[in-house]
């Protein structure tokens, strides 16, 4: 089954993770990076990518006069994905644990992050037997 | 390297694809060890594709190919360290035997081995179907990657683990006894039948040349059903196969989008697959032991015999969905046979079969269950329900197709009342 | 240059997409299954994809030993993503460009429904990850 892991944060989350230490950002980055061994290894790995900076996002609400109608205002509340993983694993228990790991990813200081990372299954493009 | 995506698209593709699963037979039979063999005989075709097409086709490409893969598994033995100079010594003795003429009937006891030892209860599905269709299907790692839409590192340690998996239990290289065949050929079937199920349900969408698993489900089939010619269930599993393949070109409009059976355009299906099912299941049913697979094949035939929708013989597939019913426990089943029953007796009555499940957690959350009830309560004459049932499926279904066609229904009945 | 389109939605934009009539779904359909073939054609197309719709979602934490908590209780607010494209092109504007016609597919009545299509840049490698 096809899960999507979603990483999300504010534009001040983000602002944040940017002030942290060298150190603390390295650390962080060694355990996704070993998790991400760790699932290809273990033959659930599909997919990760990580996305630009929020502070660069663009909003296109449809054409006006053949153009793009575009803007970058959002609310300062809005949590934009940062991230994302897309595993093939066998049941929704395992998507959690490993969203679980994702979540425990160290911090500041090694401290776990916490974070809530949301888990959402995909929709297929197939055609049941019919 | 690599292997391409599509390498058994070329002939030297297709030849090694038939031949693969044949060697890997006899290296391990000679040198006892699957994941060993599996490795080396996947070098072997490596060094097949390219040095083929530079010197020529070898005279004997199977023994090329053994000869190859029997010097890896000693060069393999004899990398490691120096206390199992003992084994060495046995492995070059076992490699220096001729290769002797080819034994065909031994190859084929081989591939049946294999096909049961890649099957095996132990490994859970998705590994089992990984390593069946490297080590029998002949399928390089990147056509199985791409036909699972996984990255083929990620596949290629699937078919691993898979093997060690088989390692580590300790099954031996040789058919299963009689007292576990039963069991052991069940899941066998399971295995084919996923195969096929899933290349089934996949249309290309906006992945284009994806490996083909039902044409691969079928040919595991085929294969099964020649090493084992008298057993009536690979025969109904084939013929199931066929039958519902037949129906390909039909089920998918020009959009993508799900044409369910009874609106299909019948003058789409495939007469000459029909017709070698039929033929199947005719020579298999009358042998006695009629199972699963055998009944769910009779039941497509039903439908696909039916020249018109009109002409199905509704109270056929019933009666044969009462037979499907105490052989499987399979949610799908029980709600084909309400379908079946609403056919047959009326909706009210499929409709209180229905009510009957609510208790069954396997079903009660499913999608489906809402699909059919709709289904039903629109034939009832009950629009407005059966509009709000479409829609909660519609929610429930990750299948896109499935969830438009589920939300069409329910918009054409909601104008049906707006405009009454 | 990697682009990834993004479709939100809340529950409330579900729900009123389930209203429409059946001709403004067909459109709506035959819309985005030209338009992603589009992109297959020029060359630019990487990956769509769809998710289930948001009942299934969970929101997941580590607890105490590193089990996972989940609840699957979210505001009423809350935008979930409904689907994404993956489109690599050469500039920016591209991209936008790109966007502007997946956002304006048909809605009720044939009238571009001019959704919000939020347009960001896919990095390299996941250790870029929100940098």
């Amino acid at each position: 089954m096809k899960y999507i892991l979603l990483m999300s944060g504010t534009k001040a989350g983000v602002d944040t993770y940017r002030a942290w230490s060298k150190k603390d950002i390295d650390g962080h980055m060694a355990v996704l990076t070993s998790l991400n061994r760790e699932l290809t290894e273990s033959g659930e790995f599909v997919a990760t990518q990580g996305l630009a900076a929020p502070h660069e996002a663009k909003l296109v609400r449809g054409l006006m006069g053949g153009m793009p109608v575009t803007d970058g205002i959002f609310p300062e509340s809005k949590e934009f994905l940062l991230g994302f993983w897309i595993l093939d694993v066998a049941t929704p228990e395992r998507a959690y644990e490993i969203a679980a790991r994702i979540s425990t990813a160290p911090g500041p200081g090694g401290v776990p992050t916490n974070m809530p990372i949301e888990v959402r299954q995909f929709a297929s493009h197939g055609s049941q037997s019919s | 390297m690599a292997l391409s995506e599509h390498a058994t698209d070329l002939p030297i593709g297709h030849l090694l694809r038939e031949l693969t699963p044949q060697v890997l037979g006899i290296v391990v039979r000679r040198f006892h060890d699957f994941a060993a063999a599996e490795d080396a005989v996947q070098e072997a075709s490596i060094a097949a594709v390219i040095e083929w097409p530079q010197q020529g086709l070898p005279e004997n490409p199977r023994a090329w190919l053994t000869q190859v893969a029997f010097r890896k598994m000693t060069d393999q033995i004899r990398s490691e360290s120096a206390r199992r100079r003992r084994e060495t010594e046995v492995a070059e003795e076992a490699a220096r035997a001729p290769v002797t003429t080819f034994d065909a009937v031994r190859v084929k006891d081989d591939t049946l081995v294999l096909l049961f030892m890649c099957c095996h209860p132990a490994l859970a599905p998705s590994s089992a179907i990984a390593l069946t269709l490297r080590a029998v299907g002949g399928l390089t790692t990147a056509e199985i990657a791409n036909a699972f839409l996984v990255p083929e590192a990620t596949m290629a340690q699937r078919i691993s683990r898979a093997k060690q998996t088989i390692k580590a239990s300790g099954i031996p290289f040789q058919l299963p006894d009689p007292d576990e065949r039963g069991l052991r050929l069940r899941s066998v079937l399971h295995v084919l039948y996923l195969i096929f199920n899933e290349g089934y349900t996949a249309t290309s969408g906006p992945h284009l040349r994806r490996t083909d698993l039902s044409q691969e489900g079928i040919r595991l089939a085929r294969m099964a059903l020649q090493l084992e010619p008298e057993n009536t269930e690979i025969a109904g599993l084939l013929a199931l196969m066929l039958l519902t393949d037949a129906r390909r070109h039909a089920r998918t409009g020009l959009n993508d989008e799900l044409i369910p059976l009874a609106q299909q355009d019948r003058a789409l299906w495939d007469r000459g697959q029909i017709a070698e099912g039929v033929a199947l299941l005719s020579a298999a049913l009358p042998k006695g032991s009629v199972g699963p697979y055998q009944l769910q094949a009779a039941i497509a035939a039903v439908h696909d015999e039916g020249g018109r929708l009109e002409d199905t013989d509704w109270p056929q597939i019933l009666a044969l969905y009462e037979l499907l019913k105490r052989m499987s426990d399979n949610p799908m089943v029980i709600l084909n046979h309400a379908i079946a029953v609403a056919m047959v007796h009326g909706p009210k009555e499929g409709l209180n079969l229905l009510d009957g499940l609510k208790g069954e957690p396997r079903i009660a959350e499913h999608y489906r269950l809402d699909a059919v009830r709709a289904h039903l309560l629109e034939m009832a004459g009950d629009s407005r329900a059966a509009a709000k049932y479409y829609l909660a499926a519609a929610g429930k279904t990750v299948n896109l197709p499935e969830r438009n066609y589920l939300l069409m229904q329910s918009a054409r009945l909601s104008t049906m009342i707006r405009d009454s | 240059m990697k682009y990834i389109l993004m479709m939100h939605g809340k529950k409330a934009d579900w729900d009123e997409y389930t209203r429409w009539s059946k001709e403004d779904l067909q459109r709506n359909v035959d819309y985005m299954r030209s338009f992603s073939k589009e992109l297959n054609d020029s060359g630019v197309f990487v990956d769509t994809k769809g998710l289930a719709l948001p009942h299934e979602a969970k929101n997941v934490r580590a607890g105490q030993n590193g089990e996972p908590i989940t609840d699957g209780v979210f505001p009423e607010s809350k935008e979930f993503l409904a689907g994404y494209w993956v489109i690599d092109v050469e500039t920016p504007e591209q991209a936008y460009k790109i966007a502007a016609r997946a956002s304006a597919a048909p809605g009720p009545g044939g009238k571009p429904a001019n959704m919000p299509i939020e347009v960001r840049q896919v990095l390299g490698s996941h250790s870029d990850l929100g940098v």
